[in-house]
């Protein structure tokens, strides 16, 4: 922590210390309960680039292809361009006159895939797929996408190996943090 | 000359002789606001005929109705609403966005039905009593608060505007548009807002080694995540539960919601449902894929929080007043998610010349701040433009500065100086310049 933060720190203890009525910034209620591991496993969908949260599980491109038609495709359409909702195309674009967005040409992180699938969607109906029905459907994007084979099984040890072409295009300022 | 000519020319004001010039195209010295405004809609009143007088109107012969419990607009105000904009249709047709009619409002606070709203899977109606806030990962223990829980917490109170990344993202097309200026600039309001500091939610469930960031979700069916650098937590977020004074709208999150003056709505998390601590940012699908930033180049900047300094002309304005010939105030917003408004110059004439807008007292940082400028119309053709420079030195960009950092398809942070052409009838219309 740098000094001013520290400095600020101070001051806003010592404002709210003079502030008639309170004594110190830590005097509050103090009424969080503690949260039952099942709580959180409930209430945690989070999953990190590297793939730590992944829940056990695997799911084909061939398994995935049949959810993908029955709950995904009336939106997105059967080859995942419908206009507006694609999830497919636009590799190599970027830097072009006219990029196109895509999981496959834009996302940086196949893990993200089944954060987001998982959290989200169908739309109509999220949280409703199981974890192995979630990897086969990201299995048939990332093969829609051509980023894997027709053959390959997605698991919770193998997804967030699996390398986006547009990983390394994204920066930010790391004085965030 | 007739009594019918002279009072006809006076409302023609192209110009008169006590008027002070600061710019071309009319713009005149500040002491026109209110005085020369006053004075031009007297000099407007035809002088020679008597106004004949009204019959005394209804509402004045008998006593009027029983106010409502909770007071809603005047009838005669109902068409003052949000512009809507859906964007799947058929495919998720409640995926909306309402931006604030910004030309129909005056002064700097939004009415809470109409602060601007969007959202990425429709409105949750959440039961408040089922409802908790989880804080979880690099703790020294996981806890969690029910909404009854957080309303004993100190409070803490600030005025502040919030702007979705994607405002005015109609002017990043090739062709201006021609809707309204709310339904352009809207997704911009003003609010006081009330809640807890989150550093005292954190503090009590106690930080571990290695926490810097944030990965936050909310309870809407999309479960939207975005990830906040923790140096941010500590400095000036809180969890909101009032929205000027009273709780805060299902739109804007009900019952609870992440407040983070000067950076952009969505990273501001409504419905909010759970909080990570983590090592490292989520990379969300939310903060990735959307409200990412592609340059020209085919690199994307990531986390660009800070909502950029910004102005808009609300009147004259396309949707609402037009010009008329001889006196008006041209009257716009101004904010930054830098600090506060420095300043706000105005042209007449397409940038050629400007004169410096009057601020509305108080300029408050991070918020909407009221600008004005005494105008006298000769009826030609007029392009108004408005340029902010806020206390951290920032100024708008041209839009073709603008245009040439991003892609083609970028959509968020525009900031760049919006110009309204005024046609002929007096009605303004959006022009990039
Ligand atoms: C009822 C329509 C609908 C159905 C069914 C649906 N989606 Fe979606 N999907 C959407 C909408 C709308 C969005 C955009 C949401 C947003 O912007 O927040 C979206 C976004 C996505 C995205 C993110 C795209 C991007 O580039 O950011 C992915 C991936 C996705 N859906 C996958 C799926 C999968 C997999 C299924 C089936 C299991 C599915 N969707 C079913 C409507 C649908």
């Amino acid at each position: 922590m740098s000094m001013r933060k520290q400095l600020c720190k101070c001051a806003v203890a010592l404002i709210i210390a003079h502030m008639p009525g309170v004594s110190l910034a830590d005097e509050h209620p103090r009424l969080g309960v503690v949260a039952s591991v099942e709580d959180i496993a409930n209430v945690d969908l989070a999953i990190n680039r590297d793939g730590a949260g992944l829940p056990p599980g695997r799911g084909s491109v061939a398994e995935g292809a049949i959810i993908y038609q029955a709950r995904c495709a009336y939106c997105h359409g059967s080859d995942g361009q419908a206009r507006g909702l694609e999830i497919v195309g636009g590799i190599g674009s970027l830097a072009s006159e006219v990029p196109v967005k895509t999981v496959g040409s834009y996302w940086p992180y196949a893990a993200t895939l089944f954060d987001y699938t998982r959290r989200s969607m169908p739309y109509d109906a999220p949280q409703s797929l199981s974890n192995n029905e979630v990897y086969s459907v990201v299995a048939y994007m990332l093969a829609l996408n051509n980023i894997i084979d027709e053959e390959k099984v997605v698991s919770d040890e193998t997804l967030a190996g699996i390398q986006m072409p547009n990983r390394d295009g994204f920066r930010y300022d790391d004085e965030l943090e | 000359m007739t009594a019918a000519r002279r009072s006809n020319s006076s409302v023609r004001q192209d110009s008169r002789a006590s008027d002070v010039h600061v710019a071309a195209g009319g713009l005149l010295h500040r002491r026109h606001l209110l005085v020369g405004g006053a004075s031009a809609i007297a000099a407007s009143m035809p002088s020679g005929a008597a106004i004949s007088a009204p019959d005394t109107p209804s509402w004045m012969l008998a006593p009027g109705s029983e106010p409502p419990p909770y007071g809603t607009p005047s009838p005669h105000e109902m068409r003052v609403a949000r512009h809507i904009l859906q964007f799947y249709l058929d495919r998720a047709p409640e995926f909306r966005i309402s931006g604030t009619p910004l030309e129909a409002l005056d002064g700097t606070l939004t009415p809470n039905g109409l602060h601007f709203e969007t959202h990425h899977s429709g409105v949750p109606a959440i039961d408040p009593s089922s409802h908790r806030l989880y804080l979880y990962g690099l703790v020294s223990r996981n806890v969690s608060f029910g909404v009854e829980d957080l309303l004993r917490y100190p409070q803490t109170t600030t005025t502040c505007f919030i702007e979705c990344s994607g405002n005015s993202f109609f002017n990043t097309m090739p062709e201006p548009s021609d809707r309204p200026c709310g339904a352009i600039h809207g997704l911009v309001s003003c609010s006081e807002w009330s809640g807890v500091p989150l550093g005292l939610l954190l503090d009590e469930a106690g930080l571990s080694d290695g926490a810097r960031w944030l990965v936050v979700s909310g309870a809407d069916s999309n479960a939207y995540s975005r990830s906040i650098p923790l140096s941010k937590a500590r400095d000036n977020i809180f969890v909101a539960l009032h929205q000027n004074g009273e709780r805060i709208r299902p739109e804007q999150g009900y019952p609870m919601r992440l407040v983070i003056p000067g950076w952009e709505a969505s990273a501001q998390v409504k419905w909010l449902h759970s909080i990570k601590v983590t090592a490292e940012p989520g990379f969300t699908r939310d903060e990735t894929s959307r409200y990412s930033d592609l340059r020209a180049n085919g690199a994307a900047d990531l986390f660009t929080f800070t909502m950029g300094v910004k102005s808009v002309i609300t009147r004259p304005a396309p949707g609402g007043v037009a010009a008329h010939r001889g006196y008006n105030e041209i009257s716009g917003l101004a904010w930054s998610g830098h600090g506060r408004i420095a300043r706000v110059e105005v042209s007449a004439d397409r940038g050629a010349s400007w004169a410096e807008a009057v601020l509305q007292e108080p300029v408050l940082p991070l918020s909407l701040t009221r600008f004005r400028a005494p105008w006298r119309w000769n009826g030609q053709p007029a392009v108004l433009m408005s340029r902010a420079v806020d206390s951290a030195g920032n100024i708008q960009p041209t839009h073709d500065a603008w245009r040439e950092r991003y892609a083609s398809n970028t959509r968020y942070h525009y900031n760049a100086v919006q110009a309204w052409q005024i046609e002929a009838n007096g009605e303004a219309r959006n022009v990039y310049a």
